[in-house]
């Protein structure tokens, strides 16, 4: 019954997609102005269809209705409720439906919320959306239908992967897709606004907030998957150049760098076709990741679905809209309208496009040693990885003229501005930045290259962003955010410089010396639990001071038999001590991973707080 | 002469051109000196030679192959034609099991032993790493 309404509500809504195709393509070419209710109550009709399907689907997981494969595939009774409904997105099928569910919410939103624009623009927003959205419709019902029936039906299901029985992972989709298909919203719209001819100041206020709404999706969204890698998967880092990691990070680039360039468009009503070439781009990269992902193409700890057909139908569809787009492109860009722009210069534009310049190559650096591999294999047949070094040889380099120019950029005018204002103050805030990393590279022996100029430069943007809060110059929100970054970019740097990690085997009773430390396996007992079995270890870890005990899990899960193990962790402001132990076999030894994270908490606090400066934006109007 | 607007766009495009070929030229430099090769056991006794590089090799954890001492862990990676001993100081994922698959890195100190510094079991329990399914479907 379930898979009825749920089926139905999609064919409804595939079929209201080609009636506003054809009506609005029908009503701009007969320049109609009073069909704007017809287009309306189609889309009311979609969203909603979409809407019931998308609650069919979370009824079916909720009721356990295991004669819905889905359900069958990826839910059990003994499943706790919050995951059953989580679980409904957990996989291919509800993912992809979720993501539709998006892309149609989105499309209502922005037609409601553009009543004060001109009806073609809206109306060409809406045909180029109501393209994807067809070809999502497609992709769902045609290769990954959720609601497909199972017969006989059985009692119990087999489960959901208990790694992904996490409260962090039961939202990261939603918040992720929101992210990416907000960018579905920046591509349509950018589009209709080249055939409008209305690339100007007025678009680009409005764009700005879908631009910073998907901006913070997607910040918070790759946060959540970032924290949860690091407790569950006992990864112990907040970042690893993983395949699926890399995927969701590409369009990042390409939204930050766009949320930078669209003020400049709001501000001065230059640089309209690079910010059309980035609205194509940011698409492209979420919706290319989303093939990557779902294709199983990658090779990467995730696993998600592994059927080529499926991949092969995203490519296509994606190859196709980005040619569109391209020849869209190239059509209406004579149309807009051209000013000078004087390179070089001394000036807030200039220090934008340099900006735009670092994340491209952030973008292009991410961006090869992600795709690479595939290419290689594909052509060659010869099978590569590529890991951290790759990203940290050519990323860290680039860091510190980036910062430099973040610490300078902000305080610069429009149009034009000198050099000679650099006051008394910048510099001697800047030698303080030398001293001090200086002194800490002096003080603890660190050797690498480029600890010094890193936090040199780390610490000047920290003491600009500080005093920049104190001047007029720009918005809250962006003083957040870049103060946010600094301090993002000092918590990675004493992590990643000041972590420590020890390994061993060790049986229960065993101690082992580690710098200062002595970690000591206590014991270990066993729980039974609801849905799983848990051996719950004891340490503790004693230096001079203090002593902290840790209580590691493993945990063995029935349904499906997974053994997962749950990291300890104890966060200070300072520090983490992060501890996790795994069995080998049965002859009384354990792995045990012990790490001291410093400032681990700075990481994921300051992340927050630039997403929350970009909350800050709506606050205030006219920023 | 041309034009101003023409010359300062022929600059723009210049400096684009000149920016990517530098990005182009750094990221296959660092391809080149950080990319990790895959191999099965049975490609590796064929080496001709043996690289100093980093390497990763794939296959199943032999049964009952795992010994553990205090520090180290030794085990057998088979494809089932041929076999290679690692052994491993560090952590091990939590699907690392006797009977699964594998995927060790690590450097090789002749051709039937590797000196791993980092294991990778994949977080499924069906799972097989694409590498070790291919290996193994290629040589069964």
């Amino acid at each position: 019954m379930l898979n009825q309404i749920g089926n139905y509500s999609l064919y409804i809504a595939l079929f209201s997609s080609f009636f506003l195709l054809f009506h609005s393509s029908y009503s701009i070419r007969n320049k109609s102005k009073s069909l704007d209710s017809k287009i309306f109550s189609a889309l009311s009709v979609q969203t909603l269809m979409v809407l019931i399907s998308f609650f069919s689907l979370i009824y079916a997981f909720v009721v356990s209705d295991f004669s819905n494969v889905t359900v069958y595939n990826n839910s059990h009774t003994t499943k706790p409720l919050f995951y059953k409904i989580s679980g409904s997105w957990g996989n291919h099928e509800g993912s992809l439906l979720l993501w539709l569910l998006v892309l149609t919410i989105f499309l209502f939103i922005f037609f409601i919320s553009t009543k004060n624009l001109s009806n073609k623009y809206r109306i060409i927003t809406v045909l180029f959306q109501e393209l994807i959205i067809i070809g999502f419709l497609l992709f769902i019902l045609f290769t990954s239908n959720p609601f497909l029936d199972l017969f006989p039906i059985p009692k119990e299901g087999t489960g959901l992967n208990p790694i992904l029985q996490d409260p962090a992972l039961a939202i990261h989709p939603p918040i992720l897709y929101i992210g990416y298909v907000g960018t579905s919203i920046i591509f349509s719209s950018s589009l209709a606004a080249l055939v409008c001819g209305m690339v100007n100041k007025i678009w680009a206020q409005h764009i700005k907030k879908w631009i910073i709404t998907s901006w913070i999706f997607l910040t918070i969204g790759i946060l959540l998957g970032s924290i949860w890698a690091y407790y569950e998967l006992g990864w112990g880092g907040f970042w690893f150049w993983d395949p699926v990691e890399n995927v969701s990070l590409m369009p990042w680039f390409c939204l930050t760098a766009l949320l930078h360039t669209i003020i400049v468009l709001e501000k001065r009503n230059i640089y309209q076709s690079w910010t059309i070439i980035l609205s194509i781009a940011t698409f492209s990269l979420s919706m290319g990741g989303t093939f990557l992902v779902r294709s199983g193409i990658l090779n990467s700890i995730h696993t998600f679905a592994n059927d080529p057909s499926r991949g092969i139908f995203i490519l296509c569809f994606l190859f196709l809209l980005v040619l569109l787009a391209i020849f869209i492109f190239f059509i209406f860009q004579k149309k807009l309208f051209k000013n000078l722009v004087k390179p070089l210069l001394v000036s807030k534009e200039t220090a934008i496009i340099v900006n735009n310049w670092f994340m491209m190559f952030f973008l292009s650096v991410v961006l090869i040693g992600t795709v690479y591999p595939i290419f290689l294999e594909v052509i060659s047949g010869s099978k590569i990885s590529i890991g951290p070094p790759f990203y940290q040889k050519l990323m860290i380099p680039f860091l510190v003229p980036f910062l430099l120019f973040m610490a300078i950029g902000p305080k610069l005018k429009w149009i034009k501005d000198n050099l000679s204002k650099i006051n008394l103050n910048q510099i001697i805030s800047f030698i303080l930045s030398i001293v001090i990393s200086y002194l800490i590279v002096k003080l603890f022996g660190i050797s690498y290259l480029f600890i010094v100029p890193l936090f040199a430069v780390g610490f000047f943007l920290l003491f600009s962003t500080i005093k920049d809060f104190f001047s007029k110059n720009s918005s809250l929100s962006q003083k957040i955010s870049h103060f946010a970054f600094s301090l993002f970019i000092l918590s990675i740097l004493f992590n990643g410089i000041f972590a420590k990690e020890f390994s061993s085997n060790m049986k229960v009773g065993d101690e082992r010396k580690f710098i200062n430390k002595v970690i000591k396996f206590e014991n270990l007992k066993i729980i039974e639990k609801d849905n799983y079995k848990s051996l719950m270890a004891s340490f503790k870890i004693s230096d001079e001071k203090r002593s902290i005990n840790l209580n590691p899990e493993v945990r063995v899960y029935n349904q499906p038999r997974t053994l997962t193990s749950e990291a300890a962790i104890n966060s200070t402001i300072y520090s983490d001590n992060f501890l996790v132990f795994n069995v080998i076999k049965d002859d009384g030894y354990y792995n045990v991973r012990y790490q001291y994270k410093p400032l681990m908490m700075w990481i994921w606090f300051s992340i927050i707080l630039l997403s929350v400066g970009g909350i800050l934006s709506y606050l205030k109007k006219n920023d | 002469m041309y034009g101003k607007k023409v010359k300062l766009r022929a600059f723009f495009i210049l400096l684009i051109f000149l920016s990517a070929a530098l990005t182009i030229f750094l990221i296959i430099k660092a391809l080149e000196e950080n990319v990790v090769y895959f191999k099965s056991p049975t490609e590796i006794k064929n080496l001709s030679e043996l690289d100093s590089k980093k390497i990763r090799v794939g296959g199943m954890v032999k049964k009952s192959s795992i010994k553990t001492n205090d520090t180290e862990i030794n085990f057998v990676i088979t494809d089932f034609k041929n076999e290679l001993l690692v052994s491993f100081k560090g952590s091990v994922p939590n699907l690392f099991e006797e009977g699964k698959g594998v995927v060790a890195e690590g450097f090789l100190k002749d051709r039937s032993y590797l000196k791993a510094v980092k294991i990778l079991a994949k977080h499924d329990e069906n799972y097989m790493p694409p590498e070790v399914n291919e290996a193994l479907k290629g040589k069964k």
